[in-house]
């Protein structure tokens, strides 16, 4: 609202509401031709949804998008792309087996009188990856052969041939090395000379303040902050809008224990899995939690599947009560009492289409039979009995799991581990797409677990939830253990650093507790 | 917990449908229903159009006893489609059992010794190919669409070579005796095809075996993380489907005293019709034994009043095809609109945002 004149996208007081969940409460955004745009904001705090607004691939439920200052709706992602804002995601959306033309005029095929023109695809996509700096790219390739870095100018160029006046990239440094990092820059500089804005996604402030001009700081999803000058605004000042909270979340009490001279129940030792974890080495006591913190790739979940037997180790082993875990079986790790709640739940933990107690009992069903036959009474009454204790709605334990809650389903994850009695419990990302009131809940419920003895590792994007929940921190940055430090001796402001520059070097002596 | 979570909104009346008594009858045939209306249906077009000739008790068993053992196969292929796969071996596969267990030397075996030696060639041949088409499916990694497809011309031209291509007489009369005879009335193919429905339907329903074949099959990844064998139970689920191939062609070798690499030739695309006609869904994770039985019998009755009728195959061929569209058609309707019922339509904005004082201290005590 501050520069009416001159912005060409703004979007005033945008809302969008899912089941359960408020994703964005009153987003602003201007986005003047020619600037590179930053959006910042931790994990969770509403970028997604609303560069997907900005796509046409969600429909606001309030608020109001005027492109060169007309109001207008964004039907669907075709509405956006004609008036020419083009996306592109983190995980990007090619046909690996097509060429690369084939995937820049995908949908938009070069033709006459019915027939495929190639050749004029192929010069037109040489033209435009000779402007995006990449002559090396050949139209021909298939894209599912190209490195990520030319995989991205690829999607780039799809964005260039559409006539992109504003492009919307969401981390793309994220899969990329410095060098490459650097070729992107020069891109999106000679971009924005002619007049092409862009708002650029990244959790990198050193990136913003190379390439950016303005930020805009999105948190729990309201804009904070809009129009701060990308260069001179003190990081200090970024970071607190970023994590500055309206909602505090409560945390249960740390349970003192006398000492955590307790034999470690997990031992994770020298576990290397190529590619994405590098030599990690922890352990776990009886009744602690160990938080894993990171940004995405950072190797933190890879570490967890590592540990389960879904990933397989090249090197290095994983013990349970000093017993060596055979390495890359689930199944074997299940049996000694190791449970995983995936970060996907809904395509890693649940069967969306079966009721509440066949989820709860799926790891426990031997208990529930003799001689292969099932007791569905006794399933059901155990189910009940477990969402009573997590005092987990519906209790109808019949019920579809499809028709839960985040935060239900996230309870009958952890439902059926309770009924498993599993002695190690991993979560990754216990608390995405769970609400606010039952987030606390849930934290209560990994303490108590923890009280009575389970070795608990949590994994999440929210720094916050590591330090409040967790007694032992582990920041990890590619694959490594940059800090093993306790909870209390770390704060948001740390680790964030920690995460943003990436690196054990310079950041983490001057931040020593 | 001062926020409101998400509760469906009052009303909707959807809980009770499946409510505390239900009973597999009242869930099974009530998620049948249509399938009924359609046998029931099937019948009175019968009985218009051919009278006696239709409703006569010889007419009845004649459906039930030619129903069986495309019966018996679905049985098998609800395992494998419910578990996430397809078998299109099946035909192949019944004819490969046949002609192995009517050979010279396995007859002469069965008269030595005793004539359930065919029957024990015919499950053993089956569940062997099974587990072939298992260990490449599971293990190998190869789409089951082409494992079993190449199982199907290789299995058939097996059959060809053991029998070089003639047809096999069986000549046991005791296996003859057995399986030709009416205990109560009812034809022993039609006991069979009862028996292992009623296997079927426990072993889906009631055992920790049928339990893993829905979780497989709906959700493959979750499955195995949440510690099920996924590979195993996927072997599992063809040497099952293969073992019933070796029980159809013991029940085609009563019902034509013959062996012959040309038996159960496109049975694959019958049973798997039936399959889906009874709800089945072809990604898996869903299905019933009832539909499936319901499902043969659709088929079989069709042909038999169309058969009364004096209508050619070739026009049965025709409208078999159409049904099944229309039967597939139809129950996408019925899960869309059932899933929409079932979803609140919006829920009511809550204050998470709005409402700070989302921390109450308010923790359950677990």
């Amino acid at each position: 609202m501050s520069s009416g004149d001159g912005a060409l996208l703004q979007m005033q007081g945008i809302v969008k509401t899912f089941p359960g969940v408020r994703a964005l409460g009153g987003v602003d955004l201007d986005v003047r031709a020619g600037e590179v745009h930053c959006l910042l904001g931790q994990n969770g705090a509403g970028k997604s949804t609303l560069i997907k607004v900005l796509a046409g691939a969600h429909q606001p439920d309030e608020g109001e998008i005027r492109w060169d200052g007309e109001a207008v709706r964004l039907t669907d992602p075709q509405a956006a792309m004609k008036l020419g804002i083009a996306t592109i995601y983190q995980e990007l959306d090619l046909v690996s087996g097509l060429s690369v033309a084939d995937n820049v005029f995908l949908g938009r095929e070069r033709s006459r009188f019915g027939l495929s023109r190639p050749a004029a695809a192929h010069r037109a996509t040489s033209a435009l990856l000779e402007r995006l700096g990449h002559p090396e790219i050949r139209p021909g390739t298939e894209v599912g052969a190209l490195s990520a870095a030319s995989q991205q100018m690829v999607s780039m160029a799809r964005a260039l041939s559409q006539d992109a006046r504003l492009i919307v990239m969401d981390e793309p440094s994220a899969v990329l090395d410095n060098e490459e990092v650097e070729r992107l820059f020069a891109v999106v500089r000679d971009l924005t000379a002619d007049g092409v804005a862009v708002v650029y996604i990244s959790h990198r402030l050193e990136e913003i303040r190379q390439v950016g001009d303005r930020i805009t700081v999105i948190k729990d999803g309201r804009t904070v902050a809009t129009g701060l000058p990308a260069r001179e605004t003190p990081t200090r000042e970024v970071i607190s809008l970023m994590t500055g909270r309206t909602i505090e979340y409560v945390f249960p009490q740390r349970t003192e224990r006398a000492a955590v001279t307790a034999a470690p129940l997990l031992e994770v030792d020298h576990v290397t899995v190529p590619g994405h974890v590098d030599d990690v080495s922890f352990t776990v006591a009886p009744g602690e939690i160990l938080g894993l913190a990171g940004l995405v790739g950072s190797g933190r979940s890879e570490v967890l599947e590592a540990v389960y037997g879904a990933r397989r180790p090249t090197s290095g082993e994983v013990r349970v009560d000093g017993q060596k875990l055979r390495p890359g079986d689930v199944a074997a790790a299940v049996a000694a009492g190791v449970g995983l709640a995936p970060e996907e739940r809904k395509s890693q933990a649940l069967l969306l289409g079966d009721p509440i107690y066949r989820n709860i009992t799926l790891s426990s069903m031997a208990r529930f039979a003799r001689g292969g036959f099932l007791s569905v009474r006794g399933e059901k009454a155990a189910a009940r009995e477990q969402t009573e204790a997590l005092d987990l709605r519906p209790v109808d334990v019949d019920r579809e799991v499809r028709t839960l809650s985040g935060g239900n389903q996230q309870k009958v994850v952890l439902a059926r581990w309770l009924l498993r009695e599993c002695r190690v419990l991993l979560l990754d990302e216990p608390t995405r797409g769970v609400d606010v009131g039952a987030r606390s809940e849930i934290y209560a419920l990994v303490r108590a677990l923890a009280d009575r003895g389970v070795a608990v590792v949590v994994v999440s994007s929210e720094i916050p939830e590591v330090l409040g929940l967790a007694d032992r921190v582990l920041v990890l940055a590619e694959g490594r253990v940059l800090a093993d430090r306790p909870a209390t001796a770390l704060d948001e402001h740390q680790v964030l650093d920690l995460v943003m520059q990436g690196t054990p070097t310079h950041t983490s002596k001057g931040h020593v507790a | 917990m001062s926020t409101p979570t998400t509760q469906a909104p009052p009303a909707t009346g959807t809980a009770p449908r499946r409510g505390t008594g239900g009973s597999f009858l009242s869930g099974s045939v009530g998620r049948n229903a249509g399938l009924v209306i359609a046998l029931v249906i099937l019948c009175v077009v019968g009985v218009v159009t051919a009278g006696d000739r239709f409703a006569s008790t010889d007419n009845l068993i004649t459906i039930l006893r030619l129903a069986a053992v495309t019966g018996v196969v679905s049985i098998g292929m609800t395992f494998v489609i419910i578990g996430g796969g397809i078998d299109l071996s099946v035909g192949a596969l019944v004819a490969l059992s046949s002609v192995w267990a009517t050979t010279l030397a396995t007859q002469a075996l069965a008269d030595d010794i005793h004539w359930i030696v065919m029957v024990g060639t015919a499950l053993l041949v089956g569940g062997l190919a099974g587990l072939v088409n298992g260990v490449v499916i599971a293990y190998g990694k190869l789409v089951a669409f082409i494992a079993t497809l190449a199982m199907l011309v290789a299995a058939r031209g097996l059959a060809e070579i053991l029998a070089n291509r003639r047809t096999q007489t069986v000549k046991n009369d005791g296996f003859l005796d057995f399986f030709t005879a009416s205990p109560l009335g009812l034809p022993a193919l039609v006991w069979i095809f009862a028996l292992v429905a009623v296997v079927g339907w426990v072993l889906l329903n009631r055992t920790t075996f049928g339990r893993r074949t829905f979780a497989v099959g709906g959700n493959a990844e979750a499955a195995r993380l949440a510690g099920i064998r996924v590979q195993r139970h996927t072997v599992a689920l063809y040497v099952l489907s293969g073992i019933t191939c070796g029980i159809a062609a013991v029940m085609l070798m009563a019902r034509t005293t013959t062996g012959s690499s040309t038996h159960g030739t496109l049975l694959e695309l019958d049973a798997i019709a039936a399959v889906v006609i009874g709800g089945t869904l072809l990604i898996g994770g869903r299905g019933t034994i009832v539909g499936t039985v319901l499902g043969v019998l659709i088929f079989t009755s069709l042909s038999n009043v169309f058969t009364l009728n004096n209508i050619s195959s070739s026009a049965q061929a025709v409208a078999k095809g159409v049904i099944i569209v229309l039967a597939v058609l139809l129950q996408q309707r019925v899960a869309a609109g059932r899933k929409q019922r079932r979803s609140p339509a919006s829920t009511p904005p809550t204050a998470a945002d709005g409402a700070p004082a989302g921390a109450s201290p308010g923790v359950p005590a677990p």
